[in-house]
């Protein structure tokens, strides 16, 4: 078999997780363009461990691990996505706006307030949901 | 790499084998599934279009000879993580039907993004693996292979994983565990 039909399939599922990742609104649709992209290139390392009649089956033993911590990573990911959902009401990406950088000089304080009343527990709830959202920013990235 | 150069003479770029054809065909419906779960426009539809993505990988494992990878990636990606996405759409409330808001605004942008990377990423391997041929005669990956290869040299690396599993599943229960109130 040629090696460019596993390889170019694996960059067009890429792309296509790529796009989901950056298009889509919700957490967990996010989550599913993820899958994508780490399936792209488990597929990449299964055709190269394929190709090289690797010794060790590196590839192999790596798609392995690649899939336990992407299991693990969603189990993590959908666990704050719940905590957030629970915190704020709201699953969408473009609503998590609390470590957006203001200009020092302009007073923010009515933006906070907002903020507060719409978080489900309380005020008990409120560095928790800062803190919830604090990795959900390196989903993002 | 010499006789990788010979096998490439015996074998034409456009007279696909068997196998080839097989892939091309898979892959297609792989493609198609992937591109219907990022943008179908109902959430559970959306995740379901993934199991045949997923599926599709699996099938692609199986006809690049890694079955034992093949069945894995059916029982965890699959079985598991499929119906986590499921859950957390239903646990988020996620609308049944139609929801017109699942893209953000940005998606023109991401369209050209994707587009820009898939572009060079298929122009650099098509050219990089022009003359490249997976020699499929002997399977490379049975469960014996693969057994004997993660326990004799991928130990540590396992044992670590299994760690790490561990740690992810007193996490995911620390966090989603509702708080008492205190008093």
């Amino acid at each position: 078999m040629h090696l460019a039909y596993p390889a170019v399939l694996a960059a067009l599922l890429f792309s296509v997780g790529l796009y989901g990742v950056l298009a889509r609104r919700n957490v967990v649709l996010v989550l599913i363009s993820v899958e994508l992209m780490l399936n792209a290139v488990n597929l990449n390392l299964v055709a190269f461990d394929v190709w090289l009649r690797d010794e060790l089956h590196a590839g192999q033993s790596l798609t392995l691990f690649t899939i336990a911590v992407a299991a693990a990573e969603i189990g993590i990911g959908l666990a704050i996505v719940l905590l957030v959902y629970r915190n704020r009401g709201s699953s969408n990406l473009d609503e998590l706006r609390d470590l957006v950088e203001r200009d020092p000089g302009s007073d923010d304080g009515s933006d906070d307030n907002s903020d507060d009343s719409n978080a489900g527990d309380g005020a008990a709830s409120r560095p928790a949901a800062s803190a919830a959202a604090a990795p959900k920013g390196e989903v993002t990235a | 790499m010499s006789g990788l150069v010979s096998l490439s003479a015996e074998q034409g770029f456009l007279s696909p084998t068997g196998v080839e054809i097989a892939f091309l065909l898979v892959g297609l419906v792989t493609l198609g599934g992937a591109v219907l779960a990022v943008t179908s426009r109902q959430l559970v539809h959306a995740a379901l279009w993934l199991v045949v993505a997923l599926g599709g990988v699996a099938v692609l494992y199986l006809l690049l000879t890694a079955e034992f990878i093949a069945w894995v990636q059916v029982l965890i990606y699959v079985g598991s993580v499929v119906v986590l996405l499921l859950f957390g759409l239903m646990l988020t409330k996620a609308p049944i039907g139609p929801s017109p808001d699942a893209d953000s605004g940005n998606r023109w942008v991401a369209l050209a993004v994707a587009l820009a990377t898939a572009a060079t990423l298929v122009t650099v391997v098509v050219d990089a693996f022009r003359t490249a041929w997976i020699d499929l005669d002997v399977p490379q990956g049975s469960t014996e292979i693969v057994g004997r290869s993660l326990f004799r040299h991928w130990v540590l690396p396992f044992e670590a994983l299994s760690l790490l599993l561990l740690a992810a599943l007193v996490g995911a229960i620390v966090l989603s565990r509702r708080k008492k109130e205190r008093r």
